[in-house]
């Protein structure tokens, strides 16, 4: 490991000249969900995100915080979006940055996800950004690894980096999580997204509706604090912010829905639908979008209303905060990596 | 050891007839040939003396529902390394799980294990056979000669029969010789791909959820049919409160039903699975502590008969993995004793409640003379410290697979010796075939 370690800058160092204090506990190692944040973790995290929104909107927007930390992009399920942010964010902090699509590769013939560990391991990377399809699979590598993981989606459990760009987003447009309402939509049972969401909104003070028919709701669903509804109706009343979320066609196993327009017949996200919400509720999704099945363009692709665009932007700018935050306490740690 | 012993200065238990007492128990020709509190060193002449101040003498534990790998899968567990298991946790006789492969569902592979069995085991072993071909749930295996080639009793093992009319079939058929049928109460097409418990908890940890429906449905179909046939049913292992009910409910009306459940689900409940332990992934699930509770409320009154180890050694290749692939299973002949001792130190259930589930209720429902203390029963016992603090070590285990759900769980009572047929096989944390 080249001895790197410049005094830890912050990104907000670079607007406020001032280095940040790390957002994360100093115990913190990994990004495992949102779950295991306190409010204020994350209320920093969102805050150093912020200062990147500003390093990213820049012509040079390359930092040296990461120089000489390899980072992983480990991916044993498909993906472009999450796993192109986590790229640039990883390159915009000038870290090495190496993909590992998983799914189609050789690492995947009958090696077990311990043994893949290893070997990643065994090459000493600083830190693995991990998506894998079982839930818990992420936790279970964290285990086996020295550096940091972060996870960037595991089986139907959480998406934390997700959860954050959500809150970024919303919290630029409205000034605050705190006593908002916030409607999700959609496919909740099979939805990392929704629970990392549904937790990081109850923690910082939102409301958090969930709407669904019924053979999409987790089982006991309202445990988990939220409003619990079946129609668009009652379930967008009063909301700020409608979130729609994938249906995961992929994930459907069988007969969860009908037909796709028989969903979209009484759960698709259309102008009179959206209507049921606040006068100016925005929009979110965290795509990709299935048009027409949950959302009609015409609300996808809304100028005032649809947050969808900058939501992939908060992307890079939280996952930078993340690797910064995780990054210095790599630097900090005992054993000195 | 020598055959014939004199076991001096004993706390003797027989759960069969609820005796506590202070005495002695001597042994000969493989039998109890005398016992009781008039035993003393004057009665015992000139026979070796086992004093066993401090110690209980309980009837060697019968555990019914243990899965090993032989034949097919050793590196699981063979018929020796189990019954090796079996004596360091008392139990003197287990009943095989026809899942191995081939399944055991014909004569020959019953004789085939019997014989394995007296060359390698150190305790006794009984297969239980198939009910269906290859235990597929299509067609009736050889019932009648399997049972004459000395199968303990009928189960499809680690499924349940998939069909009302193939269990029709199967208990009107078992009727005929009066056999038992053990079905596992799971209902295959709910329990395909289940992870865990269904609620709060699966929801929040993602993991796909498995309803006490699943347990009951087959359980109502059952007890229909038993009625039906007036064949004799076994149950288990039940997991969920829910499905006592309807237990209760045909054992009130006089239906020859029985059921069970696993130590491990005694003594754990969903939460102890966070954060994604697989080695304590099971199936049935374990469920709430509400259900825990209520599994133990049912042994101590009686809805529950017998409580099983569900013994089943899982090795690192399949239990190192992201929980939705992990194979359920874990082991417990080792610490079934200890396991239905947790209700009793726990002040939830009796002595003898807890002892009768693992000694004289196995025995009566497979006709075994074993299973109680009294003159002329085979002398399959277990010397136990009632009390003893120790954790339990997956590290520790003699299963050749160490996946214990009781990893690292604090515990009381401790097997010190385990006598099979007048013979002791296993003593102080040794086994006598290694000394």
């Amino acid at each position: 490991m080249p001895e790197s370690s410049p005094a830890p800058i912050s990104g907000a160092a670079m607007t406020a000249r001032e280095p940040s204090p790390n957002p994360l506990e100093p115990s913190r190692r990994h990004l495992l969900g949102i779950e295991d944040l306190t409010p204020s973790e994350i209320d920093g995290l969102l805050t150093l995100a912020d200062a990147y929104v500003g390093v990213s909107r820049r012509v040079e927007k390359r930092q040296q915080l990461l120089g000489g930390r390899t980072l992983i992009n480990l991916f044993f399920e498909a993906s472009t979006r999450t796993q192109s942010s986590f790229e640039i964010a990883g390159k915009r902090l000038g870290a090495d940055v190496m993909n590992m699509s998983v799914a189609n590769s050789a690492l995947r013939k009958g090696e077990t996800l311990l043994d893949t560990a290893a070997t990643l391991n065994a090459m000493r990377p600083d830190i693995l950004i991990v998506r894998h399809q079982d839930s818990g699979a992420v936790e279970l590598l964290s285990r086996k690894v020295d550096g940091s993981v972060v996870n960037a989606g595991d089986g139907q459990h959480e998406h934390p980096t997700q959860a954050l760009l959500d809150a970024l987003t919303i919290r630029r447009r409205l000034g605050r999580l705190d006593g908002i309402t916030v409607a999700i939509c959609g496919d909740i049972a099979h939805s990392r997204v929704a629970r990392s969401n549904i937790n990081l909104l109850l923690k910082m003070g939102a409301r958090v509706n969930v709407v669904a028919p019924r053979t999409l709701l987790p089982a006991a669903v309202d445990r988990l604090g939220v409003g619990v509804f079946t129609t668009m109706k009652e379930g967008l009343a009063g909301a700020d912010i409608v979130m729609m979320l994938r249906l995961q066609l992929e994930r459907m196993e069988g007969a969860f829905i009908p037909s796709t327009r028989e969903y979209f017949r009484f759960y698709g996200l259309d102008a009179e639908r959206l209507a049921f919400a606040k006068p100016g509720a925005l929009v979110m999704h965290p795509g990709p979008m299935n048009r027409g099945i949950e959302i009609e363009s015409s609300i996808a692709d809304h100028v005032d209303r649809s947050l969808i665009q900058e939501q992939v932007e908060m992307g890079v700018a939280v996952r930078m905060a993340v690797l910064d935050a995780l990054a210095r306490n790599l630097a900090e740690a005992p054993h000195n990596r | 050891m020598t055959a014939a012993t004199a076991y001096l200065n004993a706390r003797l238990i027989d759960p069969a007839t609820g005796a506590d007492q202070r005495g002695g128990l001597i042994v000969e020709g493989g039998l109890i040939k005398d016992l009781g509190p008039g035993v003393t060193r004057a009665s015992a002449g000139d026979l070796p003396v086992r004093d066993c101040t401090g110690l209980a003498i309980v009837p060697g534990l019968i555990d019914m529902r243990v899965f090993v790998g032989e034949p097919g899968s050793e590196h699981r567990e063979t018929l020796k390394s189990g019954s090796r298991a079996a004596a360091a946790g008392g139990v003197t006789r287990m009943i095989v799980m026809p899942n191995t492969a081939p399944i055991i569902d014909d004569q020959a592979l019953v004789d085939f294990i019997l014989r394995r069995a007296r060359e390698k085991a150190v305790v006794h072993v009984t297969p239980a056979a198939a009910i269906t071909r290859g235990c597929a749930g299509t067609a009736l295996s050889e019932m009648g000669l399997l049972a004459e080639a000395g199968a303990a009793y009928f189960t499809d093992g680690d499924r349940a029969v998939p069909t009302a009319q193939m269990m029709l079939r199967a208990l009107t058929y078992a009727r005929n010789f009066d056999l038992l049928v053990a079905d596992l109460p799971l209902e295959p097409t709910l329990a395909a791909g289940a992870d865990m418990n269904r609620g709060e908890l699966a929801t929040r940890l993602g993991l796909k959820g498995l309803a006490p429906a699943a347990e009951t449905i087959i359980i109502e179909r059952d007890l229909r049919l038993a009625e039906l046939t007036g064949a004799r049913l076994h149950l288990g292992p039940i997991a969920s409160a829910e499905a006592l009910e309807p237990i209760a409910r045909a054992k009130a009306k006089g239906l020859p039903v029985t059921a069970s459940t696993t130590a491990a689900h005694l003594m754990l409940n969903e939460n102890d699975l966070v954060p994604y332990l697989t080695y304590r992934k099971l199936m049935p699930p374990l469920r709430t502590e509400d259900d825990r509770r209520a599994l133990v409320e049912a042994v101590e009154c009686g809805v529950i008969d017998v409580v099983v180890s569900g013994h089943d050694p899982q090795p690192p290749e399949t239990k190192r993995l992201p929980f939705a692939q992990a194979a359920p299973g874990g082991t417990g002949l080792e610490t079934l004793l200890t396991a239905v001792l947790a209700p009793v130190h726990a002040g939830e259930a009796g002595l003898i409640e807890m002892l009768r589930t693992v000694t004289v209720a196995p025995a009566s429902l497979l006709g075994l003379p074993s299973g109680r203390l009294s003159l002329g029963a085979p002398a399959d016992l277990a010397l136990v410290d009632l009390e003893e603090p120790w954790v339990i070590s997956a590290d520790q285990q003699y299963s050749r697979a160490k996946n214990t759900p009781l990893d690292g769980r604090r515990v009381q009572g401790r097997v010190r010796e385990t006598i099979v047929a007048g013979r002791r096989v296993f003593s102080e944390g040794k086994h006598d075939d290694a000394r």
